[in-house]
C-alpha cells in the first residue's frame, strides 16, 4: 500500500472513530477530543522535527508546553498593578544584578587569563551577584505575593488578547530551546535526553514555586478566550435563530417547546464554541504542515537527515552538525510552545501542577514513534491515534472494572480497588503500542518516505 | 592437506565482494604471512576465516572439517585464536585478568598456560597486577597475544600484530611468534611490514584487490623480482 | 569560651542531624540506583529510563510479601519486616527484569538496534511498569515501616547531653547506610573475584573481544539484569521504608540517579557509588538553610537574617542538574574516567 493510500485510509478511521464516539458519547466530547487531538499534532510535529529530522532525543518536551503555556497566561492575563507598583522596581533591580553578573562573569572569562585566579574570580563575582539579586529578589517577592494572595498575589500579565501568544509562546520556547541547546547541544544522545529531561523538571519547579510569576500551584484561571463564551451565546439573537433554523420546527409544524429549546441551545452553544477552536487550531496545524513539509522536502531537511543518518560522514564532509541541530532544537521546540500556549488558551487556565512528564514528554514521544518518525503526516496521525486512545483508555477500562464488578460482592475490597486503579490502565497500554509498534512496526504508521536523492 | 584452509574465498560485509576467489592456507608449525597493498583485503580475508563476514562462496577447513556454518565463537572453541589490530586487549582489566578472560572457555587448570605465557612474555609476570591500559604499546601487544594462546589454540591468528610499534619491539614480537610456532601452532598473519614478515614466514600470500597474486613460499616470494617491486618497495 | 566550645557542638549536632545524616542515607539510596543503571549502560549501552519505576515495582512487591507475612503472624521483630520479605521482592523483580529483557530487549540486540532505540523501548516499559504499579498498589501514600523506629531521639539526645540541639537517629537511616555498604561490598567481591564478575567487567570494557575469549553475552546480560533488578528493589525499599512510598516519586528519582552515575563515570560502579553521595549532598547542602547554623558560630549581632538558604528545597532538581551540567563541561568522563556516551 503506498504512503498516500494509507494516510488517507488512517484519516478516515480516525475520522469515523470521532463520528462514533460523536453519536455514542456526545458531539461535545467528539469534538473535545478532536481539539485535543490537533495540540498534540502540533507537538507531536514539532518532537518529530527534533527527533524525525535530526534523530535528537528531546526528553525535555515539557519545558517547551509548559513556557508556552506561561505565556499564555502572561500575555492574556491583566496586569496587576498594585503588585507592580509594589514589587515593580525590586523586580527590575533584580533583573539588572542578573545581567550585570553575567556581563561581569563573562568580562572576567574573556579578559583574564585561564588558571586559578580566574577560577577564583569568577566565583568571586557569581556570589556577589547572587547576593545582590538574591537581596532584591526578596524584597519583591514577598511585597508581590503579599498582594491579595486570594486573588492575585503575582505580576500578572500584559492584558493582550491571547492568540497572540500562540505566536509569543513559540518565540518564548525557541528562547529557552536557545538557552537548553547552549548546555545541552553536542552532547552525545543519551547525555543529551538526560539533560533535557533534567532542564523540564527544573522549568516546572519554577513554574510551581515562583508565586509572583506564575501563581505556583495556586493556578491562574479565568484567562480570556479567542472565541466566543456559551453563556453570550446563549442570549444572542442570532444564535438563537440559528439554533432553531438548524433544528427546525418540531414534527406537528410548531416550534419547539421552551424546554427543548434551551436544552437545544446548551448543546449546540458548547458545540459552537469547540468548533470555533477546532477552526483556529485546524488552521495552526495545517500551516505548520506546510511548513514543515516544505522543510522537510528542501536541501536543508535532506541535510538534515544526512546528519541523522550518519553524523560523522556529515561531520566529514564540512557541515556544522551542532549548529544544524541547534536550528532544528529551537524551531521544533518553537512548535511544541505554539501548542502549549494553544493548550493553556482552550483549557483557559494555567496549572503548573498539571505537567507531568508521562503526559507532557514521553506521551508526544510515542505519537511520534507510532505514527512514523521522520514523516509529517505521521506525526499528525500518531497524535490523534495516540491521544484517542489516551482518553477512550479510561473509560473503556472504566466499563470493564464494571462487567468485572458484576461478580463481585459489594463490600469486596477489590472492587473498591479495581474502581480507583482501572484509569492507570492507560499507561500500561500505551507502553505497550510503543514497544509493539516498535518491535513490529519500527517505522510507524506512515514510514518516512525516501528521500529523491537515494 | 593444510591444517586450516580458507577455499576460494568470495564474500564482503553485506555490499559489494571485498574478497574474490581468494585462497589461503597455513599448517600446524608454520608461520603463513598475508600481505599485499592497502585495500588489499588481507584483514577481511582473516576475518572470513575466523566467520566474521558473509561468505558467498568458498569454504573454511580446520583439520580436515568444513567449518563454514560456525559462528565466531563456535570456531575459537575449536581452536582457533585471533589477535584483532586495534582494541585488542581489556585496557580496564590486569593483565592476568586480560589472560584469565583468554582462557573463559576452559574448565580445566589454566595455571600451566599462565605459566607458559609468562614465559615467553617475561614482562608481564612483573607486570602481571598492573592494568592493561597503563601499559606500552608493545607490552598491551603482547597482552593481547598472551590472551590468544590462553585457550591453548591449534592455530594464532594475527591482524597486524606490529602495526605502530618500534622496530625493536617488532623485532621482539617476530621472535617470540617464531617460538610461538615452534610449540606446534599454525600460525597466520596479516602484516603491513612485508619484508621482515616474509622473512620469517614458511608460507606467503600476496593479495591484490582482494584475489591471490602470488603464493609461495616466504623465501621464493622475497627473491621474486616482481614482488619486490610492487609491494617491497625495491 | 567553655560556653562557645558548647555553641560549637550544638552547631555540629545540628549540621549532623539535618544534613549529615539525610546525606548518607539519601547518598547510600542514589548510589545503590546509580550503581544498577551504570552497570545496564556498561553492558548493554543504553540509559534505562525504566530503572526509576522498576525501583517502585520492587518496593511494592516488598510491600506486599510484608503484608503477606505480618497477615501470617510474621514480623521481623526490632527490624522491619520489610527485610524479611526483600530476598522475595528480588526474586520477584530480578524475575520480572529478566522477562521485560528476554521479551523487549533482546531483540534489539540480535539485531544490533542503535543506543536510541533501546532508550525508546525503555520508555515504553516504563509507562508500563508505572501503569502496573499503580494498578496493583493504587496511588495512595503507603508506610509499612515497623520495628523500632529511633535509634537515638532528639529528647533522649539533648537529656543525655545537655546540649540545646536534639540528634535523632532512625532505625531505618543506620540501616539504609549499613545494607548499602553490605550490597556494595558483595557487588565488589562478585565483580573482582568471581569468573562471571570478571566476563562482565571484560564485555562492559571490550564487547568484540570478550565474545572473541568466548564469552557467552546472553549469560552476561542475565546476570547484568538480576543484579540491577536487586539493588533496585533494595534502593527502593530503602527508599521508602526512610520516608514512605509513593509510586510517583520514583519517577523524579531518575534524574539525581543519572545524575550520580554520570558523575561517578558511566560503566564505573564505584564512580556511581561517590556520584551518588556526590549528588545527595550537594542536593541536601544547597536546599538546607543555614541560619540557625550560623547563629551558633557568629556573634550574635552578626547573625544572619535571612535563611541563608542557597535554593528552597523546591529546587533539588536543579542541584543534581547543575552538577550534571558542570561535569559533563569539566570533565565528561566523570571523577573515576568512565565511558564517554
Amino acid at each position: 500500500m503506498s504512503n498516500n493510500r494509507r494516510a488517507v485510509l488512517s484519516f478516515s478511521v480516525m475520522g469515523l472513530m470521532l463520528v462514533i464516539v460523536g453519536f455514542g458519547q456526545s458531539w461535545n466530547v467528539a469534538l473535545a477530543i478532536l481539539n485535543l487531538c490537533l495540540i498534540s499534532a502540533v507537538m507531536s510535529m514539532g518532537l518529530n522535527m527534533q527527533w524525525g529530522y535530526a534523530g535528537l532525543f528531546n526528553a525535555g518536551v515539557m519545558a517547551s508546553t509548559a513556557i508556552g503555556g506561561l505565556t499564555a497566561m502572561l500575555i492574556s492575563y491583566a496586569p496587576v498593578s498594585r503588585a507592580w507598583s509594589v514589587g515593580g522596581t525590586n523586580v527590575f533591580a533584580t533583573l539588572l544584578s542578573l545581567l550585570l553578573t553575567v556581563a561581569a562573569a563573562m568580562l572576567v572569562w574573556k579578559k583574564m587569563a585561564k588558571g586559578k585566579k580566574r577560577s577564583w574570580s569568577m566565583s568571586a563575582v557569581i556570589m556577589t551577584g547572587y547576593l545582590f539579586m538574591r537581596f532584591f529578589y526578596e524584597q519583591a517577592t514577598s511585597a508581590i505575593e503579599a498582594v491579595d494572595p486570594a486573588k492575585t498575589g503575582f505580576l500578572g500579565g500584559l492584558g493582550l488578547p491571547i492568540i497572540v501568544s500562540w505566536l509569543a509562546g513559540g518565540l518564548a520556547a525557541a528562547a529557552l530551546a536557545w538557552l537548553i541547546g547552549r548546555i545541552a547541544l553536542g552532547l552525545r544522545s543519551d547525555y543529551f535526553a538526560i539533560a533535557t529531561l533534567g532542564i523540564s523538571e527544573i522549568m516546572i519547579s519554577i513554574l510551581k514555586n515562583e508565586d509572583w510569576l506564575s501563581r505556583g500551584v495556586k493556578n491562574v484561571t479565568g484567562l480570556s478566550r479567542p472565541v466566543p463564551y456559551e453563556v453570550d451565546l446563549q442570549q444572542s439573537e442570532w444564535f438563537s435563530k440559528l439554533v432553531q433554523w438548524i433544528y427546525g420546527s418540531a414534527e406537528d409544524g410548531s416550534a419547539l417547546s421552551a424546554d427543548m429549546m434551551r436544552e437545544a441551545m446548551q448543546l449546540s452553544a458548547g458545540v459552537f464554541v469547540k468548533l470555533c477552536y477546532t477552526v483556529l487550531f485546524l488552521a495552526v496545524v495545517l500551516i505548520i504542515l506546510g511548513f514543515a513539509t516544505r522543510a522537510l522536502n528542501s536541501p536543508w531537511g535532506r541535510m538534515m537527515r544526512a546528519i541523522r543518518d550518519n553524523e560523522t560522514a556529515a561531520a566529514a564532509m564540512g557541515k556544522d552538525v551542532t549548529s544544524r541541530h541547534r536550528q532544528v532544537f529551537i524551531i521544533g521546540s518553537a512548535v511544541i510552545g505554539i501548542s502549549g500556549a494553544m493548550l493553556t488558551t482552550l483549557d483557559g487556565q494555567f496549572t503548573p501542577g498539571s505537567y507531568i512528564p508521562l503526559r507532557f514528554t514521553f506521551l508526544i514521544w510515542v505519537m511520534v514513534i507510532i505514527g512514523g518518525s521522520g514523516n509529517n503526516l505521521g506525526a499528525i496521525i500518531g497524535a490523534f491515534i495516540t491521544w484517542f486512545v489516551w482518553i477512550e483508555a479510561e473509560p473503556s477500562a472504566l466499563w470493564l472494572v464494571s462487567q468485572i464488578n458484576v461478580f463481585l460482592e459489594e463490600s469486596n475490597p477489590l472492587r473498591q480497588h479495581l474502581q480507583e486503579v482501572a484509569p492507570h490502565m492507560r499507561m500500561v497500554l500505551m507502553g505497550l503500542i510503543l514497544v509493539l509498534v516498535l518491535r513490529f512496526k519500527p517505522k510507524g504508521i506512515l514510514p518516512e518516505e525516501a528521500p529523491d536523492h537515494y | 592437506m593444510t591444517y586450516l584452509t580458507g577455499e576460494k574465498l568470495t564474500g564482503g560485509y553485506g555490499g559489494a565482494d571485498i574478497i574474490k576467489d581468494c585462497t589461503i592456507a597455513v599448517n600446524q608449525g608454520e608461520i603463513a604471512v598475508v600481505v599485499g597493498p592497502n585495500g588489499a583485503g588481507k584483514s577481511t580475508a582473516m576475518k572470513a576465516l575466523l566467520g566474521m563476514l558473509n561468505l558467498r562462496e568458498g569454504r573454511v577447513l580446520l583439520d580436515g572439517q568444513d567449518i563454514s556454518k560456525l559462528s565466531p565463537q563456535q570456531r575459537v572453541a575449536k581452536g582457533m585464536a585471533f589477535v584483532p589490530q586495534n582494541n585488542n586487549v581489556f585496557v580496564t582489566m590486569t593483565v592476568e585478568e586480560n589472560l584469565e578472560m583468554g582462557a573463559f572457555l576452559r574448565r580445566d587448570d589454566i595455571t600451566e598456560t599462565m605459566e607458559q605465557v609468562y614465559e615467553l612474555f617475561p614482562i608481564l609476570k612483573t607486570k602481571r597486577r598492573q592494568v592493561a591500559g597503563e601499559l606500552s604499546g608493545g607490552q598491551r601487544q603482547q597482552v593481547a597475544v598472551g590472551r590468544a594462546l590462553m585457550t591453548s589454540p591449534t592455530v594464532l591468528m594475527l591482524d597486524e600484530p606490529t602495526a605502530g610499534v618500534s622496530p625493536i619491539v617488532m623485532d621482539e614480537l617476530f621472535d617470540r611468534i617464531i617460538e610461538i610456532k615452534r610449540t606446534g601452532i599454525a600460525i597466520l598473519m596479516v602484516e603491513q611490514n612485508a619484508r621482515q614478515a616474509l622473512n620469517i614466514a614458511d608460507q606467503g600470500f600476496v593479495l591484490v584487490t582482494g584475489e591471490n597474486r602470488f603464493t609461495d613460499t616466504g623465501e621464493v616470494l622475497l627473491a621474486n623480482e616482481e614482488v619486490r617491486k610492487s609491494f617491497l618497495g625495491g | 569560651m567553655l560556653e562557645y566550645s558548647t555553641e560549637l557542638l550544638n552547631a555540629l549536632v545540628l549540621i549532623t542531624n539535618y544534613v549529615l545524616i539525610p546525606a548518607i542515607s539519601y547518598g547510600s539510596q542514589l548510589a545503590l540506583g546509580a550503581v544498577g543503571v551504570t552497570l545496564v549502560f556498561g553492558i548493554l549501552r543504553f540509559a534505562n529510563f525504566a530503572h526509576g519505576e522498576m525501583m517502585a515495582f520492587g518496593c511494592m512487591a516488598t510491600i506486599f510479601i510484608t503484608w503477606w507475612f505480618q497477615s501470617l503472624g510474621i514480623s521481623g521483630g526490632v527490624f522491619p519486616t520489610a527485610l524479611l520479605a526483600l530476598p522475595f521482592a528480588i526474586l520477584v523483580t530480578a524475575l520480572l527484569a529478566v522477562a521485560i529483557d528476554r521479551s523487549i530487549f533482546s531483540f534489539y540486540r540480535i539485531h544490533k538496534s542503535r543506543p536510541v532505540t533501546f532508550v525508546v523501548a525503555s520508555v515504553g516499559v516504563m509507562f508500563m511498569l508505572n501503569g502496573l504499579v499503580r494498578i496493583l498498589i493504587g496511588t495512595d501514600e503507603i508506610i509499612f515501616r515497623d520495628g523500632h523506629k529511633f535509634l537515638i531521639k532528639a529528647g533522649a539526645f539533648k537529656k543525655m547531653t545537655g546540649l540545646s540541639e536534639g540528634l535523632a537517629l532512625k532505625q531505618t537511616q543506620v540501616l539504609t547506610f549499613v545494607l548499602a555498604v553490605i550490597a556494595v561490598l558483595a557487588l565488589f567481591w562478585f565483580l573482582q573475584r568471581t569468573r562471571t564478575g570478571k566476563a562482565m567487567r571484560a564485555f562492559s570494557d571490550n564487547e568484540d573481544l570478550a565474545l572473541l575469549s568466548g564469552i557467552n553475552p546472553e549469560r552476561v546480560v542475565l546476570v547484568t539484569w538480576i543484579i540491577a533488578a536487586s539493588l533496585a528493589t533494595l534502593a527502593g525499599v530503602l527508599y521508602g521504608l526512610d520516608k514512605s512510598f509513593k509510586p510517583m516519586v520514583y519517577f523524579h528519582l531518575l534524574l539525581p540517579i543519572f545524575a550520580a552515575a554520570i558523575v561517578g563515570g558511566i560503566g564505573q560502579p564505584l564512580g556511581a557509588i561517590i556520584g551518588g553521595y556526590v549528588v545527595a549532598f550537594s542536593e541536601i547542602t544547597a536546599t538546607y538553610a543555614f541560619k540557625k547554623f550560623l547563629k551558633y558560630l557568629a556573634p550574635a549581632d552578626l547573625a544572619p537574617e535571612g535563611l541563608t538558604q542557597f535554593l528552597t528545597a523546591e529546587y533539588k532538581f536543579a542541584v543534581s542538574f547543575l552538577i550534571l551540567v558542570l561535569v559533563l563541561l569539566i570533565r565528561p568522563t566523570g571523577i573515576l574516567r568512565g565511558r564517554v556516551l
